[in-house]
This record gives structure tokens, C-alpha cells and sequence, in this order.
């Protein structure tokens, strides 16, 4: 009988031989001493591997092959938006006229990335409808903050101080976080029972103090806010602004634009809608838009076109100034312009038809088996949770696991928060109908098993490198790195 | 174009939902909203929009590039970009279900081991956006460890980071004090009035944005006798040669990790590299991944301190940061492991060679003169014979970025280049300049 | 150490523990097996003076972050270091080594707006 034969993963630390050697420079003619004086030397030899450029490719490949992946797994991570990325697009943002440009190389000199930009710029204007964007933004969530000071910017200027933004219980927890961060206390309004938007809470909690009110649409449940129109005019009326995180945005795209429904600042993850990959964590971009009064308090410096030639210009006297160093994630925006690129109004408008089919697809095949908590047509997400009663104490973590060893990435899970055990999927338009029969098909076999053999999904995942990992210890006494070894 | 459903799947799926057509399942959003238009150029297929691109890309001039403050031209090793462009890696989520990640946390974990390695510090975090947030992050994570309300700032960090700690502190009452500089170097007189017991940090840089080397031990002694906190800046890749941060005793220090590994790329994606002492390990912001166990007792990873994070402190989180730069951070450390301990040391002595020897060059020729005499790494300031931005735009239309004008950086240095020699620079680019400089009328 | 018989409780789940004018605070027994597996608690700095019914501490679990809530008005005088080097004590101990700080009372009244024992067991 053969059985794997399980190698103990090692650290590129324990691989280490005195000695060996990666990439070499030829040496320098002279040491350090004749150029430094003593006091501004390293004295010691840094405790990095010492490991062949081959041991080094072989130790990342195995590395990479641990790894669940969109290239080889289904991602069905709500609000995630686990499309798939373009292949043409690595090789294209790492040609050397885009990867070797020097920021601060001068205008003329970047005309091809200007350019790009710019276009970049115009056609996001015609998607959102909204006046200008700032590419500046290295994520969603500094979006969010760099759009929270905007606010405060313009309050200001208008000869007001308003300290408060609203936030519904269904926020992601950046945008608290990112209000927090701008100075602002947080007001939290609870949803209506049927998962949307509870307007009368809106009224009750809106007033002359509040800055800003901070929205997804469609929600973090998967709905579309109805009440959209009333609830801008509500925001607008007691002078406040209106927010948009952009991180659903693969549900509107081409059939919606939000500045059409009263957004007055959005930021989208380019990481999402947009098809840049997620990277394993990032480097991801959150490009912020903003209505035509808020535009002088953009950050800088901002890209214009003066004739043919494209520049960058920093004078705008009412900006909030700079959220990070240099122009923005370059690299990352460039592959979204790719992707715009490749689609016209009628290849946006099938993005979003076939997010939002195959979310709607899934919820009816999947609610008989896992409740559906607020029960009613979806637009690129749906919520499912379990049944207490019926689960034989088998929790959506356990369910999450279990997925892992049919193949597929687990949903999101816990979030949001106003649905308890929830199990959030986003199957988005990449995945065809053949790819969600099978996670359809997965998601049944794992019901049974709850009900037949509720141990086994507890215990679950099996097939993965390693087993369910113990997280209180690692917590209790977090060991970082490897010299704590 | 990049769907996978065909027409017939599209009408079975919308059998199953129960409706007769795409348009019901829009039926929550209000009609006028959908009559929206959107003018959009023709779609490019894959052939026409590399065609597109490539054109594009060589609209940016290729440049000799003398160019540093704050992004630098550095060799960046093929294994790199074989092993970061693996959909394995580049297509993964954040590692949240740890047990399908491993790839990624080990490569995480591994990443900040070598910068504490590197860095002599205790510990590190996953990464933020890059240097300039890492700084403002370093300040709040001072602030909040020792609840005092002023921070003092080297007038020579650079500039970028100045404004964006002044963005991030826009609304908040903690004060900011710029500390002066002399001959290229913290002024400590100057620093020595502005400390007081009132003063959260320090924060310095080393190289700073003038290229110059500073005593970090005096600097140490000063900022640690008032009880303040002392927060490095460095540039990692001469931490093969220079002395650590560590070795210093600075609490905190970040650094523009882009050095390591990854392209100049016009400013971004870089790596924001945010290490500490061990006493500040509750103060980190972001993500973090610690080693665990699983239930057999085999050695794994996961992000782990979660409960600081925004997601699960929302409002009360320190940093409403979510993501780490991953795949920048998977360069750095790529580039880390592959050149080791010795070729860390090689390529700083072969930075530290380049420039001096460029430096000698140049003030050789008439008119031309090192600003500071003090210690540099791969930058360093020449007063020139004429304004820095005469020069430099005279230079550009030969295809030479000669440096930073830095007129723009203190009105004192009108005649001032920010020059930088990187091992990238053979002996025939450096002779190249010097003779372009030399030529000038 | 400090029987639960013998606290006095927030609605909160925080519980007091009265000696002279000092009260020892920490969770209640119901509340660590609702957070479950503690991995680190935030507690104040000695000499902060922390008032009823405001948070004075946090309680992380490794997917959560609680507010704890000072159940009296007082000056910190007294912080469990134990706890904060060994978390698992709060759900162990938590009425034993896994208390959390001890406050000098500015305003003994207080006592009388919190449960008793039996009306704090009733009340879950």
C-alpha cells in the first residue's frame, strides 16, 4: 500500500549552507571602510539564507503549489469579485517602458504612462459619471480615508465643522475605521429587517452634523438599495455627502452610473471590478472619483492634458495634499486600463449580467439546503447561512473548511456582520455554469454529511497541506520571525 | 470576453432563478437609472491591444538614469519576476483560510524574518502601501505607545513623506516640529532645543533625502534621555554595509522596501517595510502572520493579532489599513534570500564604489563641488556651476536624467543636483555624464 | 479568590468584587465562555481614572475585540500583570488569577445600580 511520504516543509532559513551562494555582483575594488568611517558600518553579517539560486527557485515554486489560486481554484469570496486576470496583462504592465519609468523623471519624458493615465481617467468618468478621479490611493480602504478628509475639506471651506459619519451595520470595516482615522466619530444605524437600508433610522440619525454618510451599493447582502434616490436627496438635504464604496461595483457596471444616483465621492478597488489580481494580499489600488464641487480638494498632483502633451500638475490650491508618495500604483492601474480597454458599454453591461445570473443561479439551487437570510433577488452576491436547529452544531467555519478539501475556495464567512454564521458568495462572471454546477454539487455532498456525519465536517480540512490550525495559541504567543526560533 | 457562460447556460440559469429574462433581476434598481449611456471607444482584442500598448510603452523615453530621491534603478534577478508571476502566487486572495495559503503566509513569514534580519529588529509586519505611509504609520503606533502629543520630523526626510505625515495628522491636535539640518546632517543643537518631554518620536533618515549617513547613536541618546520614542527611515539595500538600525536602538524603523526587488514602475506599487522592537509588537498596524500549529501538530502559518485589525475593531482600529503590498513584499524577499547575507554586502559596496567614484568625477570638473562633506551611500549633493534645473533640463534632451533639481527642496540649494550612482551604472554611463556635464555651456 | 457568590455585576458581564474601598474587576464566567479562547487583554495604565459604564479595557479572541466596560468610577490602582502575560487565565480563572485591575472607589453609591449574584444569573 503506498502512502505519501510527508517531508517536513522547511524555512529558506533551515536550507541555509555556510557558503553558498545566489546571485553575485562582481566586487567592489575597495571595502566600505575606505568610503565610511567605522561608526556607519554594519558589524555583523545579516542572518539571511545562504542558498543557490536553484534551491531559491525550487523552495518558491514548492511555495506556490501550497497555494489555492483564481488560475486554480473557484473563489467564491463575496465582495471580493474573484474574476479572472488576464494573462496579457502581466506581460503587458512589465514592459520595461512602463516598469523602468522614474517618478520624478520629467513630463515629457512619461508621455506613454501620462497618456494612459489620462485615457484611464476619461473612461472612468464615463463609468461612474462622476467629474474627476485621483489615482493616488494605494487601496480601498486609504480611498475611503483620502475621500472622509475630502469631505472635511469641503465642510470646512463651506464654513462648517461637522464631526460625525454614518455608517450602516452592514459596513465593511474599513470605511469606521476610515472615518475614524479622518477624525470623525461614528454613527452606526441598524438595517431594515429586509437586509436593506433602514430609511427612518437615515432620518433619525442624519443632521446638521453629519459629514459624511458612507454607502455600498449594492449592500454587503447583495441588495440593491430601492430606496437609492430617496436616500440621496435625504443625505443631500441635511447638507451632508454621500459616499460610495465602490467594492460592489461588479454588480452596476455598465448599467448604472452612481454619480446618476447621488454619489458624490466612490472609490473602486481596481483589485476587484477592475481585474487586477489580488496578488496573495495586494498591492492592490483604490482610485478615488468625486463629484464637480469636490474636485479642487483632490490630492496632487493630478494628470492634464495641455495640446497634445500630457503633464502632471500640482497646483491646486485647495487639495488635502498627498495620501503617499509618488503618483499612485502605477503598475496595478495599468492593468485596469487594459481590461477598459478590451470592453465597450456592451462588454461592461455582460459583466455585470453575468455576475449577477450566476449569484441568482446559486442562491436557488443552494437555499434549500443552506437558508438564504434575506430572501429575495440578489445582484452579484447572495447570503446564505445554517440552520441551528438542523446542523448538528456544525458552524459556517466548518463548512468553510470542508470546501477546502472538494476544491474550492470557502465563501466569505461572518461578514456582514447583522447576519449571524453568514456565508457570503460571489461566484462573478468569470465562473461558467458548468464550474458552478460543481461547487453546487460540492456544497450538497457537504449538506449531507452535516446531517449524516456532522464529525467529520467539524474535524474538516483533511487534504490540505496542513490540517486546521491551532489560531489561540499562535495568538497567545505570536512568533514572527524566525530568529524567535 | 472573458466569460465562460454561453447563451444556452445563461437561459437555463434563468430558468432556474424563475424569470423570463436578464432585465427582472434589475427590477430593484429605479428604470431612469438604467436608461444611463456611456460612450466608450471600441473594444481591443488581445492582438490589437498589445500592438496598442507596446506603442504606448515606448512613448516613455529610455533614459540614462541618474535619478534617485526615493525610487531607484537597481538589478532586479530573473528568478524574481519567474517565481512572483506564478498564477499560484499572483492570482491568490489574502491568505485569510490559512490552510489554503500556505504558499503565501510562509512567503509572508519568511518576508518579515528577513527584514528583521536585515533590519536587527525584533519584528516586522507583512508591509503597508510604502515608505511615506509607513512613516505616518510609525508616528500613530509612537502616539498610541506613549500617549504624547508632539512629533519632531528631520527637515531631510523626504519630502513626499513630510506631506503625507501632514495629510494623516491634518485633523488631529498632534504637533508636528520640523528639526533643522546642518552640513547635510541632523542639526543636533537644533534637535536638542525642540525635545522635550512633551515628545512622542524623532524621526530621522538614514540615508536621508540628501544621501548623507547620519550618527544614529548620537541621535539615539539625545531622543532616548527625554523619553521619546526614535523612528529610523533607511533605504534597505545599503543595510548590506551600513550599520542597522538595530544597532542603534531605534524602536521603530520603516523604509521604501522598493530597492528590493521591484521596478521604479512610475512611483507604484512599492513596499511600505515597518519593523520594531519587541515592546511595540502590540502597536504594529496591518497584517501580520505568526507560525502555528495544526491539530496534528505540524508546523503552519496564519495572519495572526487579527483583533487589531479594522475588520473585526472597525472604528476603534489603530490603522483602517486592510491590505499589505504582497507580491512586492514576495519580491523583496525573493531578492532578499537570492543574494544572501554576502551579496547584500557586495551590492552595497559596489553602490557605495559607483557613486564616490562618479562623485570624484564630477568634482573634477570646473565649477562642480561636493555640497557636504560627510558620509553618503549611493547619493550625494553637487553644487553646480549654474541652477540645477537649467542643467537637468539640458541634460534630459540628451537622454540623461542627471539628478533631482534640488531648488525644489530648499531655496539654499538652487544650485544643487541630488545625484545617484546605482550598480547599475558602468564605467561608460559614469563617464558619460561626466563628459555631458563637462560640455555644458 | 473572588467568588461569584460574592460580586456584583454589570449587565455588561463585568463583575466587582468590594474590599474596604478597593474593587477587584474582571469578566464573568458567562462571558469567557462567550468570547471563548482569550488570547489578550488591553487593560488600563495605573493611575488612569476610569468611570461606570465606560470602556476601561478590551478583551481580544482571535476573531473578536470586546469592550469591557468599568463597572465603578474609580483610580486604577492595581493592574493583573499575570493576565496580560497569560490571556487563557481570564477564561480559566476568570473569577481567580484571571481578574483584571483593581480601583480605588470614588463613588461607592454605584454598587447600588449593579446585580447581585443570583439577579445576574437570572438575567442571562
Amino acid at each position: 500500500m503506498t502512502q505519501e511520504i510527508k517531508q517536513e516543509r522547511k524555512l529558506s532559513i533551515e536550507l541555509s549552507s555556510e557558503g553558498a551562494r545566489g546571485i553575485k555582483f562582481d566586487k567592489a575594488e575597495n571595502s566600505a571602510s575606505k568610503y565610511l568611517d567605522k561608526k556607519y558600518l554594519r558589524k555583523e553579517k545579516a542572518n539571511l539564507p545562504q542558498i543557490a539560486e536553484f534551491e531559491t527557485i525550487r523552495h518558491f515554486t514548492k511555495l506556490s503549489r501550497l497555494n489555492f489560486s483564481i488560475d486554480t481554484h473557484f473563489y467564491p469570496l463575496g465582495s471580493c469579485t474573484m474574476k479572472y486576470n488576464p494573462k496579457s496583462y502581466d506581460m503587458l504592465s512589465a514592459l520595461q517602458g512602463f516598469t523602468n519609468l522614474h517618478p520624478l523623471a520629467p513630463d515629457i519624458a512619461c508621455q506613454g504612462t501620462l497618456e494612459t493615465l489620462y485615457e484611464f481617467e476619461q473612461m472612468l468618468k464615463e463609468i461612474t459619471g462622476l467629474h474627476s478621479f485621483t489615482m493616488q490611493p494605494a487601496a480601498g480602504a486609504h480611498g475611503e480615508w483620502t475621500g472622509v478628509l475630502m469631505a472635511q475639506a469641503y465642510h470646512k471651506k463651506n464654513g462648517e465643522t461637522r464631526t460625525e459619519i454614518i455608517v450602516p451595520d452592514t459596513a465593511h470595516g474599513t470605511n469606521p475605521a476610515s472615518a475614524s482615522m479622518g477624525g470623525f466619530s461614528v454613527k452606526t444605524i441598524k438595517s431594515a429587517k429586509d437586509g436593506r437600508l433602514d430609511v427612518a433610522s437615515l432620518k433619525e440619525a442624519i443632521s446638521k452634523n453629519t459629514a459624511l454618510v458612507m454607502l455600498t451599493v449594492p449592500n454587503t447582502v447583495g441588495l440593491f438599495e430601492k430606496d437609492i434616490l430617496e436616500i440621496a436627496d435625504i443625505i443631500h438635504d441635511a447638507g451632508s455627502l454621500f459616499y460610495l464604496d465602490g467594492a460592489n461595483f461588479n454588480a452596476l457596471i455598465g448599467n448604472v452610473k452612481p454619480a446618476d444616483f447621488g454619489a458624490d465621492i466612490m472609490h473602486l478597488n481596481l483589485h476587484k471590478t477592475f481585474a487586477a489580481p489580488h496578488g496573495g494580499g495586494g498591492p492592490g489600488s483604490g482610485v478615488v472619483g468625486v463629484c464637480e464641487k469636490l474636485e479642487s480638494f483632490l490630492p496632487v498632483p493630478r494628470i492634464v492634458k495641455e495640446g497634445e502633451i500630457y503633464k502632471l500638475n500640482y497646483n491646486y490650491p485647495n487639495t488635502i495634499g498627498r495620501v503617499k508618495g509618488f503618483h499612485g500604483n502605477i503598475g496595478v492601474i495599468l492593468r485596469s486600463y487594459f481590461y477598459l480597454k478590451q470592453h465597450d458599454v456592451d462588454g461592461l453591461k455582460e459583466i455585470a449580467e453575468n455576475a449577477i445570473i450566476n449569484a441568482n443561479y446559486l442562491k436557488e439551487k443552494l437555499k434549500k439546503y443552506f437558508p438564504v437570510y434575506f430572501d429575495y433577488i440578489c445582484m452579484h452576491e447572495c447570503v446564505l447561512t445554517i440552520d441551528k436547529e438542523k446542523f448538528n452544531g456544525v458552524k459556517t467555519l466548518d463548512i468553510a473548511k470542508r470546501l477546502l478539501d472538494y476544491g474550492y475556495y470557502a465563501p466569505t464567512i461572518y461578514f456582514p456582520l447583522i447576519v449571524p454564521e453568514a456565508l457570503m458568495i460571489e461566484p462573478t462572471e468569470t465562473e461558467g455554469k458548468k464550474d458552478l454546477d460543481g461547487f453546487i454539487d460540492a456544497m450538497i455532498k457537504i449538506h449531507a454529511e452535516i446531517m449524516d456525519n456532522p464529525d467529520l465536517v467539524k474535524g474538516a480540512p483533511y487534504t490540505m497541506p496542513v490540517k486546521r490550525i491551532d489560531e489561540v495559541s499562535a495568538a497567545r504567543n505570536p512568533n514572527m520571525c524566525w530568529s524567535a526560533n | 470576453m472573458f466569460i465562460s457562460n454561453t447563451k444556452k447556460d445563461k437561459k437555463e440559469m434563468l430558468k432556474t432563478i424563475g424569470v423570463d429574462s436578464f432585465e427582472c433581476l434589475l427590477q430593484d434598481i429605479p428604470k431612469k437609472l438604467l436608461n444611463t449611456k456611456m460612450n466608450l471607444p471600441k473594444p481591443l482584442n488581445e492582438m490589437d491591444l498589445v500592438s496598442h500598448i507596446q506603442t504606448q510603452a515606448n512613448k516613455n523615453k529610455k533614459v540614462l538614469n541618474f535619478l534617485g530621491a526615493g525610487a531607484y534603478e537597481h538589478f532586479i534577478p530573473s528568478a524574481i519576476n519567474a517565481i512572483a508571476t506564478r498564477g499560484e502566487f499572483i492570482t491568490a486572495y489574502t491568505p485569510y483560510q490559512a490552510e489554503a495559503s500556505q504558499g503565501t503566509l510562509q512567503a509572508i513569514y519568511e518576508y518579515q524574518s528577513a527584514i528583521c534580519s536585515l533590519f536587527d529588529m525584533h519584528s516586522s509586519n507583512a508591509s503597508l502601501y510604502d515608505g511615506a505611509t509607513a512613516v505616518c504609520e510609525a508616528v500613530n503606533a509612537c502616539v498610541r505607545a506613549n500617549g504624547k502629543k508632539k512629533i519632531l520630523l528631520s527637515k531631510t526626510l523626504h519630502p513626499h513623506y513630510i506631506e503625507t505625515v501632514n495629510t494623516y495628522l491634518a485633523n488631529t491636535d498632534i504637533e508636528i516640529v520640523l528639526v533643522d539640518f546642518d552640513n547635510g546632517q541632523v542639526d543636533i543643537k537644533d534637535l536638542e532645543t525642540k525635545l522635550d518631554d512633551a515628545t512622542s518620536c524623532f524621526v530621522f533618515a538614514s540615508p536621508n533625502f540628501l544621501g548623507v549617513l547620519e550618527d544614529g547613536e548620537s541621535l539615539q541618546q539625545k531622543v532616548h534621555a527625554k523619553n521619546a520614542l526614535l523612528v529610523s527611515v533607511v533605504n534597505p539595500i545599503s543595510l548590506g554595509v551600513v550599520a542597522t538600525p538595530g544597532s542603534y536602538q531605534a524602536d521603530i524603523c520603516v523604509a521604501e522596501g522598493q530597492p528590493l526587488g521591484n521596478g521604479m514602475n512610475y512611483g507604484g506599487p512599492h513596499l511600505g517595510i515597518f519593523a520594531c522592537k519587541k515592546e511595540l509588537v502590540r502597536q504594529i498596524p496591518g497584517r501580520v502572520c505568526g507560525i502555528a500549529k495544526d491539530k496534528e501538530g505540524n508546523r503552519s502559518f496564519v495572519l495572526t493579532l487579527q483583533a487589531r485589525e479594522q475588520h473585526i475593531r472597525r472604528e476603534r482600529a489603530a490603522s483602517n489599513i486592510c491590505s499589505n503590498q504582497a507580491l512586492c513584499a514576495l519580491n523583496a524577499v525573493i531578492y532578499l534570500i537570492l543574494l544572501g547575507p554576502e551579496g547584500m554586502k557586495e551590492v552595497g559596496e559596489v553602490n557605495l564604489e559607483k557613486s564616490h567614484k562618479l562623485k570624484d568625477q564630477i568634482c573634477q570638473l570646473n565649477g562642480f563641488e561636493l555640497k557636504y562633506d560627510a558620509p553618503f551611500f549611493n547619493e550625494f549633493v553637487i553644487k553646480c556651476p549654474k541652477p540645477a534645473q537649467q542643467i537637468s533640463d539640458e541634460l534630459a534632451k540628451q537622454g540623461i536624467l542627471v539628478g533631482y533639481p534640488l531648488n525644489k527642496f530648499d531655496k539654499s540649494l538652487e544650485n544643487c543636483l541630488l545625484i545617484c550612482a546605482t550598480e547599475t551604472k558602468s564605467e561608460k554611463d559614469l563617464q558619460t555624464l561626466v563628459n555631458a556635464l563637462g560640455g555644458l555651456k | 479568590m473572588y467568588k461569584a457568590e460574592e460580586c456584583k455585576y454589570a449587565k455588561s458581564h463585568e463583575w466587582v468584587h468590594v474590599d474596604g474601598d478597593i474593587a477587584t474587576v474582571g469578566i464573568s464566567d458567562h462571558a469567557q465562555k462567550e468570547i471563548s479562547d482569550i488570547v489578550f487583554v488591553e487593560l488600563p495604565e495605573v493611575g488612569k481614572q476610569v468611570e461606570a459604564g465606560k470602556q476601561a479595557a478590551v478583551v481580544e479572541s482571535v476573531k473578536s475585540a470586546s469592550d469591557f466596560y468599568a463597572p465603578v468610577s474609580g483610580e486604577v490602582v492595581e493592574v493583573n500583570e499575570a493576565v496580560k502575560s497569560e490571556p487563557s487565565l481570564a477564561n480559566q480563572e476568570a473569577h481567580g488569577k484571571g481578574y483584571f485591575f483593581k480601583i480605588k472607589l470614588s463613588k461607592p453609591e454605584e454598587l447600588d445600580n449593579l446585580m447581585s449574584f443570583d439577579d445576574y444569573k437570572a438575567s442571562l
